[in-house]
Order: C-alpha cells, then structure tokens, then sequence
C-alpha cells in the first residue's frame, strides 16, 4: 500500500470536519475521493499534504507513519499536492512557477529538470507557449494546468488533485481530466479530490463517497457509477 | 484582506513607464558595465560629504550630518525592514524595537561594561536577531493584520520597558556611549565631524547590500518570493516557510540592530523618547514610497524620506504637514512605489477573471450533455498534439490586455 489513512480525524477549532476517514492508495491506481461541499473531501487532502493536522488516527506511507512528519518533509518523501482554486505564484513566471516545484529536490541537475520540464510541457503545450508570462495573467484553465505541471516537476509517488475541475467550462475539466488520465498512464499514482462526480468516476479506479466528514461508501469507481443511489444522489440522476 | 495590509499593498494597474524601461536598459548592459556603473556610483556616494551641491545641500543644518543621520540611518532600517515586508510579505509595524534593541546593545556593553566597538556591534547585530528570532517564534505563525498589531505592540514593549528599567537609565537613557576608534585619519571621537561615521555606515549599507542581493538570488530568496506570493502554496512545494519566514524576520532584525549600533554611537546616547512609533511608520514609508521588494527602490525611498524633511526645515512646522500631502499624493499616483519590484507589480496587477469562469455546478450539468468523444474525438489524449485551440473560449488566445 503506497499511501494510507486509517481513521483520520480533523477538526477547525471545535468542529469535527473530518470524522475517521479511512482511505488506501496502491501504487498506480487513480483514488477518487467525492462528495458534496463540506464533505471533508479537501480536509482530508489537507490532512495527507500536512498542511492541516490531524487530531487523531495515522496517515502511513509507503508503510511508514508520517501522521507528524512536517509538510515539506512529505514533499520529499514524493507527495505533492496542486492546490486547490488558483494556487500558483503569480509573480512568477510560469518557468519559475515550475521551477519552485523541484525546490526539495536534490537532484536538480539541468539534464533532469530540463527533462521534466519537457515532460510537462508535453503534457500542457500551453504553458511551453506562456513560460515566460506571469502566472497571475493566466486564464483559470492555464492556471490549473500550471498547478498540475508544477506538482509534477516534483517527481511524487502520489500527486493530490484537489478539485482540478473547479470554476472551469465543461470543455476545459474534460481537458484537464483528459490529462490526469494521461499523467497517471505515465506512471504516477494520483489521489483525487472532486465534486465533479462523473468526470471523477470515469477516470478513476476506485472512489470513496464522503458525507460530512465520514466515507459512506467505497467501491470501484465504475461500479459507483452504475450505482443507482449514488446516480441520484451525485450524478443528477443521469440516464435516466 | 482588511485595511491596514490593503493599503500597503494598494493595486492599481497601468505601465511603470520609465524606471521600467530604466530597469530594462539597466539589465540589458553587460555585465562589467554594470559594475563599472555601480562602482563609480559607491565612490560619488562616499564623495557626497566633500562634493559642494549647492541648494541640493540641507541649509540651516550640517549636511555631512544630515547624511548620516536620518539618510544613511533610514537607508539601513528601510533595506533590512524590505526583507520583511517587502520579500516576505509580512507586515512589521514595530521595526524601531530592533533599532532599539542594537543601540541599548551598544549602550550597556560599550558604555556600562567597556567593550570595545568593534565587538559591541557584531553582539548589537545578534542581539537584535536573537530578539527577531524570540519575537518570530510564536508569532510568524500570525498573518497579515494579527502580525502587524503583535510587532506593533513589540515596538512600544520595548520602549516602555526602556522607560522603566532604571538600570539602563529609565527616561533618561544612556549617555556615555564608546564611538569606534579612530582609523588614520578618520576620528570618530571628533563631535564637530561626523564624516567618519558617514562612511562607516556606507561601508556598512554596501556590505549589506551586497548580502541581501545574494540571498535575493538564492533559494532563499525564491522561497521568500514564494512565501510572500502565496505561503499555502509553498508549503505544499516542499518550502519550509515557517524557518524561512523566521530568517526573513531575523536578518531584517539583524539590519535594523546594525542601525541601532551606530545611531547610539554617533549620537553619544540611547534614551526611550528616540524610539517613538513614528519611526516605525516612516522606516515603512521608505519601503512603500520606494517600491516594496526592490532592493534600489527601498534605498531611494528611504533617502528621499529622510531628506526631504530636512531639507525644507526653513518651513518649519508646516514641513511635516507638507510632508503628509505629498506621501498621500505619492500613493494614489504611483501606488508600486518610484522604483517598484517588477515581480510585486505582477502581483499587484488585477488578476484577469477568466470568463469560462462558471459556477461549478452549472458545468457538471452542462457536462452531462457532452460525449467525451464529441470533444476529442476516439482516442486518448497524444502527447505531441498540442491543445486544439478553443473558439469560444477567449482564454485560447492568450491575450488579456
């Protein structure tokens, strides 16, 4: 199991937002993680970056506890997150928005990163067009392709998604899932967090239901997707 | 984002104009050029004092004086309070504490205990960075408004506990503060002059800019730049911003104790009524005023406010009034500052709403009516077609004025 969170607890303050979640990731696969707005889906992604704390139960990677390990450590150790909305530096260019993504990394060789750079500008030719454009010129779309590129210049074993599709034309997210689907044929396991239940579910290997703050159901994605309450409840009743 | 952070960080959008085009000329130059350019501008600045300037000159107070203090002074808190606010991004309201710190350093080692100078000022540096160092520690992990209102109170903290530490004076400060001593022909115990300490300070100020650009062009200074752009998002790229923020805090501290050290020396005296808020706003003023985030743009501001009042003494108290109209002119004309940071006028650009920016749930709707294949066509993605660019959507063009 590469990545594992057993019976996680968040809270803000003295609300519980994430109430014992229990989630596995193995190697390769696409997780999905969906539910409605304040569900904890985004907790829980916070949770597996470190950038929120958790109050009780373990997060495991690659079989080590790393429930108190300090986010840039995770980094290290190969999770990295695209945050969620437009979490790019906007200073920077987009060369350097992707630069910062290999900050942790030791191996910074120009023949590796020169490497992975082409790497991700295959994967999104319009940032090879913007690199030297400002992130915060961007469009919303451009954008949510630079946080994907630039978690990707980090080399993680796990890349968390956090709601990619969100605030963008339908044409856009079946772009951006055109490419997760890409991104994770080449090899890198990807945790995902979305509202966007179809997309999420077609894409996906296996999926995890949260409703406030707990997982109500898990089961292979495409059996959710046939899934008759999980189409009324998530789907709107598509189909029929 | 609530008021006391939204006016430093004004925005409003348009060209920089001309110290753009200057800045680009200037990187255009070759390399030795550059320093050629720069090397005989340190040495017209070490000249300044001996140069007659004529009306450029204060009048009515000794320009070689008013060179070191308030330019000189202001100059060094503006560069090492830049590391702060204008790298970083956070808001430090009480930078006089730190100036305070060094030049009570200097006043109890070198005036109580009898250390010499040269010794005194290294321990002022530590000093004030230890105290950066205490203060960040439970407080970095504050943003924005709440860390403005805790250095805030830092600043007056110490000052009050100046005021009532009999020990190191009480109101009164210390007076029987050592001065360097005397190198060839530089005599620092001579009070008529203080040329000597004009061009220690300088030495100072080139020394320290020298530093801090190294540390801009570093990984540290990608990680302030990070930290100050979006601090979430750094964090999750593997920066560890509380350390960084904490050195950022540190090494402005640092400065700002250098400062202390030789305005107690000059001075001959290190009293509580020295340290007032105001300092605090106006080292701030110089960072704004000149262009948060630039290294030359913080030095021009601070000298600018630091000379202007001295030179229109002659207006006596409406100097200050003046003063005033022309800071709030400065801001709603040229809000970036005079030489402002290209990366912080990118920041402070309104950020372009992109207009397939729609609600989420109206999307997954409209999706539903969509077939995968009708969008792209069989097949997945390849990797070596790039997007086809999109007809309705004005994000394809790229051009967002």
């Amino acid at each position: 199991m590469l990545l594992e969170l057993d019976d996680v607890h968040v809270h803000y303050g003295k609300i519980e937002a994430v109430k014992g979640v229990s989630v596995t990731v193995d190697e390769g696969e696409v997780v999905t993680l969906i539910g409605a707005n304040g569900a904890g889906k985004t907790t829980t992604l916070k949770a597996v970056s470190g950038v929120r704390n958790v109050t009780g139960g373990r997060i495991l990677f690659e079989g080590a506890d790393i429930t108190k390990v300090a986010p840039h450590r995770r980094v290290e150790m190969g999770i990295c997150q695209a945050p969620e909305g437009r979490g790019i530096f906007p200073g920077m260019t987009v060369l350097e928005n992707l630069e910062m993504g290999c900050y942790t990394r030791k191996d910074r060789k120009t023949g590796i990163k020169a490497r992975d750079l082409e790497r991700v500008y295959g994967l999104f030719p319009r940032l090879a067009e913007r690199r030297t454009q400002s992130g915060g010129t961007l469009s919303g779309g451009e954008q949510q392709m630079l946080a994907i590129g630039r978690a990707l210049m980090a080399r993680p074993k796990v890349l968390l998604l956090d709601e990619p599709s969100m605030g963008l034309a339908p044409k856009l997210i079946a772009q951006i899932f055109q490419i997760i689907t890409e991104i994770s044929r080449q090899g890198t396991t990807i945790l995902l967090v979305e509202q966007n239940a179809q997309q999420a579910l077609r894409r996906a290997d296996r999926a995890y239901i949260l409703e406030s703050g707990r997982v109500v159901k898990s089961a292979a994605a495409g059996d959710l997707l046939n899934d008759d309450t999980v189409r009324q409840a998530y789907l709107g009743g598509l189909g029929h | 984002m609530s008021t006391v952070w939204a006016s430093v960080r004004l925005r409003r959008r348009g060209p920089l104009g001309i110290s753009s085009s200057l800045q680009g000329a200037w990187t255009g130059l070759p390399r030795a050029a550059r320093y050629t350019i720069g090397t005989v501008g340190v040495a017209l600045l070490y000249l300044l004092p001996e140069i007659p300037l004529g009306l450029i000159e204060t009048q009515g107070t000794k320009w070689e004086s008013v060179l070191f203090f308030p330019i000189l002074i202001y100059v060094m808190m503006a560069i090492g309070l830049n590391i702060v606010v204008g790298r970083t991004g956070m808001l430090d309201l009480g930078f006089v504490a730190f100036f305070a710190i060094g030049a009570y350093a200097t006043a109890v080692l070198g005036g109580l205990h009898d250390w010499n100078w040269w010794l005194v000022l290294p321990t002022g540096i530590a000093l004030a960075m230890a105290a950066g160092a205490i203060l960040g520690t439970p407080t970095l992990r504050l943003r924005g408004d709440y860390l403005a209102i805790v250095t805030l109170g830092f600043g007056e903290i110490i000052r009050l506990t100046a005021n009532n530490t009999e020990s190191i004076g009480g109101p009164r400060g210390i007076s029987d503060i050592p001065v360097p001593p005397n190198v060839g022909g530089l005599e620092f115990d001579n009070v008529l002059d203080d040329r000597p300490f004009y061009w220690l300070g300088l030495t100072l100020v080139v020394l320290i800019v020298f530093i801090v650009r190294r540390l801009e062009r570093s990984r540290v200074g990608r990680a302030w730049t990070a930290i100050r752009e979006d601090e979430d998002a750094a964090e999750l790229m593997g920066v560890p911003t509380f350390t960084f923020k904490l050195w950022a805090f540190a090494m402005g501290a640092g400065i700002g104790g250098a400062g202390g050290t030789l305005y107690a020396s000059q001075h001959r005296l290190a009293s509580p009524g020295t340290f007032q808020l105001i300092l605090s706003i106006l080292f701030l003023a110089a960072v704004v005023l000149g262009g948060s985030g630039n290294l030359v743009g913080v030095i021009v501001g601070a000298a600018m406010i630091a000379y202007l009042p001295e030179r229109f003494r002659g207006f006596e108290d409406k100097r200050v009034m003046l003063f005033g109209i022309a800071l709030v002119v400065m801001m709603i004309f040229r809000p970036q500052g005079l030489i402002p940071s290209r990366r912080r006028a990118a920041e402070l650009e309104d950020p372009v709403t992109p207009p397939e920016m729609a609600d989420v749930s109206t999307s997954s709707q409209e999706l539903a009516g969509y077939e995968l294949g009708e969008v792209f066509g069989p097949g997945t993605v390849s990797l070596d077609k790039p997007f086809a660019p999109d007809p309705r959507s004005p994000a394809g063009d790229g051009d967002h004025g």
